[in-house]
Parts: C-alpha cells; sequence; structure tokens
C-alpha cells in the first residue's frame, strides 16, 4: 500500500485527520475562546489541557442515549448519521497535496455543494421527528437559512470555476500557481467566507441553534452519542469550509518550497479555523430577518454582480 | 448607502481586531487552589467559639446569637457550672443553612462567636455540614484579646462577688433612703 489518490492507506489517514482535528478542535475552540474573553479556558485536564477531549468523549459516551417517546424514533436516530456522513463525504475531493486525496473528480465543486444540500436534510429531520416546539423553531430556521445560503455560495464559487475552467479542484489549486484567487476573487471570498460560516451555522449564524432563544434548536430532544455527532458534524464542516477556501482562494497546497505542500495546506485551513473561532468569540448574532434579508437583498446580488463583471473581464482579455 | 457599508464593514474588522489582540493581553482569571487569593482579616467565613484569656469557654449560652440569626442555623442549650459561670452544654452551627451574615458575632455580648476569614468548608456529606461545639472551640482569644467577660460583668460567680468587677461600683442597697 501506498500514499497515492484513492488508495486504502490515503482513505483512512484523511478519516483519521479530519476527525481527529474535528474532535481536537473542541478544546481548541474552548480554549481559545477563552483567551478571547480574557479567560484561561480548560487547562487542568494533561499538558495544558490537551486531554480535555479525551475527558469530553469519556462524558459523552457514558450519558444517557435517550429517545424522547413521543419523537419519530426511525427519523430522529437517522439525522445525526444523514449530517456526519454528509460533511465527512464531501472532503472525498478536497485535494490536500499533489498525491493526496480520496477522488480526483471533474465535479469536486459541485459534489460539495449537493452534500451541503444533503446536511439541511439533516437538521430538518432532526427537528422534526423531535416533536419539540423549540425543535420544529430551529429546524424551521435552519431549513430557511440553508437553502437560502447555498444558492449565492454557489453563485460566488462560479467566478473561480470560471477563471479556472473546470470543476476539479486539483485543477483550481494548480491554476493559482501564478497567483491566488483571493486577489481577482476577493469579493467571491468574503461571500463565500460569510456563506460558509451560515452553512456550518457557526456563531454568527447560528440562528438555528440559538442557545439564548431556543434552547439549542434542532438538537434540543438529542443526547449522548447523537448529540456528540451534530456537535462533531459541525466541528467537521467548520473543518471543510476552511478547506474549501484554501483550496479556491488560498492555492491549497501552494507554497515555498521549504515545507511539504501538506503542511502549506494545513497552516493555511488552521488559520481560517482560528478565524472562524474569533468570529464566534466577537462577532453577535443577527436577527432571523435581518439574517434573511442580508443573504436575499444584499449578498445575491452583489454575488450575481460579481459573476458578471468577472465573465465580462475573462471575455474582454480573451 | 455607500457609506453605511464601509462603517459596518470597518466597525466588524475593528471588532475583530480588538477581540483578537486580547490574546496576547493578560488574563482576569484567578488559578485558585494554586494561587490562594488574599482574605481580609473581616471577612466572614467559618464561625468559630473563642476562648478568654484564662482558657475558659466566652460563651454564656444567652441564646441571642440564635435569636439574631435569620436562618435559624444556631442552636444551643444553657447550662451551668457550680461556680455559677454560664455555659452551652451544647452548641451547634448548621453550615448547610448558616450565610455568614456575622448577625451572631455582633449580637453576642460577650465576644464569643467570631467569624473567620476561612472559607474552604466544602463536605460530600450533607450531615458533615453540621458542627458541633468541640468542632467550634479554638484554643485562643480570637479578634478580642483581653476581653474577659466574667472579669467586667456585674454576674456573681464564685470568687468575685456583687461590685468586685472591673470598673464596678459597689451594689447599692435599695432599702436605703441614703444616696
Amino acid at each position: 500500500m501506498s500514499l497515492e489518490i484513492g488508495s486504502p492507506l490515503t482513505i483512512g489517514l484523511i478519516l483519521l485527520v479530519v476527525i481527529g482535528t474535528a474532535a481536537m478542535l473542541i478544546t481548541v475552540e474552548r480554549r481559545l475562546l477563552g483567551f478571547w474573553q480574557e479567560r484561561l479556558g480548560p487547562n487542568r485536564v494533561g499538558w495544558f489541557g490537551s486531554l480535555q477531549v479525551v475527558a469530553d468523549m469519556i462524558k459523552i459516551f457514558t450519558k444517557e442515549d435517550w429517545i424522547p417517546p413521543f419523537a419519530d424514533k426511525f427519523s430522529f436516530v437517522i439525522a445525526p448519521g444523514i449530517i456526519m456522513s454528509a460533511v465527512l463525504l464531501s472532503f472525498a475531493v478536497i485535494p490536500f497535496a499533489p498525491d493526496i486525496g480520496v477522488i480526483d473528480s471533474n465535479i469536486g465543486v459541485l459534489f460539495v455543494l449537493a452534500m451541503a444540500s444533503l446536511g439541511a436534510y439533516s437538521v430538518m429531520l432532526g427537528g422534526l421527528s423531535s416533536d419539540n416546539k423549540y425543535a420544529l423553531l430551529g429546524s424551521l430556521r435552519a431549513a430557511a437559512q440553508m437553502v437560502s445560503y447555498e444558492v449565492f455560495m454557489g453563485i460566488s464559487l462560479l467566478g473561480v470555476v470560471a477563471l479556472t475552467g473546470s470543476f476539479n479542484m486539483r485543477e483550481i489549486v494548480e491554476a493559482q500557481t501564478d497567483g491566488w484567487y483571493i486577489i481577482p476573487q476577493f469579493i467571491g471570498f468574503v461571500i463565500f467566507l460569510i456563506a460558509g460560516v451560515a452553512e456550518s451555522h457557526r456563531l454568527p449564524f447560528d440562528i438555528p441553534e440559538a442557545e439564548q432563544e431556543i434552547c439549542a434548536g434542532y438538537h434540543t430532544e438529542y443526547s449522548g452519542m447523537k448529540f456528540g455527532m451534530f456537535f462533531v458534524a459541525e466541528y467537521i464542516g467548520l473543518v471543510l469550509i476552511s478547506s474549501l477556501i484554501t483550496v479556491l482562494f488560498f492555492g491549497g497546497w501552494l507554497g515555498p518550497s521549504f515545507l511539504p505542500p501538506i503542511i502549506w495546506f494545513f497552516v493555511k485551513a488552521s488559520a481560517f479555523i482560528g478565524f472562524f473561532i474569533l468570529m464566534r468569540a466577537a462577532v453577535p448574532r443577527p436577527r432571523y430577518d435581518q439574517l434573511m434579508s442580508y443573504g436575499w437583498l444584499f449578498l445575491l446580488p452583489l454575488s450575481l454582480v460579481n459573476l458578471l463583471v468577472t465573465g465580462v473581464i475573462i471575455l474582454s482579455t480573451q | 448607502m455607500i457609506k453605511l457599508i464601509v462603517d459596518t464593514l470597518l466597525s466588524q474588522i475593528r471588532t475583530l481586531w480588538l477581540v483578537f489582540i486580547k490574546l496576547f493581553q493578560k488574563k482576569d482569571t484567578v488559578e485558585y487552589p494554586d494561587q490562594q487569593p488574599y482574605m481580609f482579616p473581616r471577612w466572614r467565613g467559618r464561625i468559630i467559639l473563642s476562648r478568654d484569656p484564662d482558657g475558659e469557654e466566652r460563651c454564656v449560652a444567652c441564646n441571642l446569637c440564635a435569636v439574631a440569626c435569620p436562618v435559624d442555623c444556631i442552636a444551643l442549650q444553657k447550662g451551668e457550672m457550680e461556680d455559677g459561670r454560664w455555659y452551652p452544654e451544647f452548641f451547634r452551627i448548621n453550615f448547610s443553612r448558616c450565610i455568614m451574615c456575622g448577625f451572631c458575632e455582633e449580637a453576642c455580648p460577650t465576644n464569643a462567636i467570631q467569624l473567620t476569614p476561612d472559607f474552604e468548608m466544602a463536605e460530600y456529606v450533607r450531615q458533615d455540614m453540621v458542627w458541633e461545639k468541640e468542632d467550634l472551640l479554638i484554643e485562643g482569644t480570637g479578634k478580642y484579646h483581653d476581653y474577659n467577660f466574667y472579669r467586667v460583668a456585674g454576674k456573681k460567680i464564685e470568687g468575685k462577688d456583687k461590685g468586685e468587677a472591673l470598673n464596678e461600683a459597689p451594689p447599692v442597697d435599695v432599702r436605703s433612703l441614703l444616696p
């Protein structure tokens, strides 16, 4: 067995690293949030709190896995599995390094967008099957938010696709050898960043699970490892969005050759993960209608204009 | 419209920056068990019963502390020694009810009951929060070193008759007409 695209060893390693990173993020996020709130965060378990994730895992595995008697059992159980598999499947098309990846797909970008849409089903099913008013409100909000933000998440990527002339993520990375797409596609990057936060419902846009308004939103009734799967899936989604930004706008594995490509990828992706955590620490949550009007009335026209201008420039320079 | 968008954007970036530099600033957390806080001498913490300079119990079982206590966490029973001194047969404080208000200390006429700066009184068993007299009584005088109630009070005990206390006038003969 060797490290090449699609070999079982590579797939296993990617799975391990992705889930491991997502689990470590529980600790890292709590520490960073602590620092940004002038606290220290959890620093008791292990070296500077590094084993906190083990303690959290033991806690979440030993908790009672309770299914409410009024819930619809089948969809209640299947909902966390859907979001977990959808975000993990998205990593199939991410090019980590020239020879590390799961598949080399011609429709990589489309595949990621499709998987992101599937994630909405999990949230809707979880909220509906719980038969709880907070869960219902949360899934209602989640469905509206994800459906509307997917629209210009896709449109903001089309500029990158048009510049490359391909949906293949490897070709997108290789096309950035002369310059990262952050410069020609800055507006596209900003829109994708915002839409990505909304898509993974992280804090500035965590309206589906707004703790202060509707308990925990769509996973109010979940406990034990089913809640843990929602929780870890959110972190995997965060890693996914960071990886996507790295691949599409920051040149993926490209970088000065004193570090191997995979390290460059990790450095860039980690910087974005840190930025997302910073956004959670700093930016307050907008109101639900503000989120909707911001998306449809501001971001959607902006992404369309961005696509139009990109198209005009590409055509005029040919 | 453009100005609004630019202002909002700059405001958000400023917010992010101001929060980001907190990473390098001093944290407010006091890591308590490793880093003990300074306890002020007049802090109202664990309650003790003190002794007078001669080593006798100061408490005279007057029940004023139990009356003053707003949560009724003090219980005691009066006893009397052969020499005429009063003392508590038992003195019980339920620290799971005590709110450390210090009213008992203010009510005490003999400075017997006092609050100390100690606050680490957590227990695993609820019944262990009830402290008896032997737990409360200390071997020292607490905050007031020279005070001895029976030396200044008019109460007659063995070896000290009426009018023999410190600064006490001789007893007045109420049946006499002379001043």
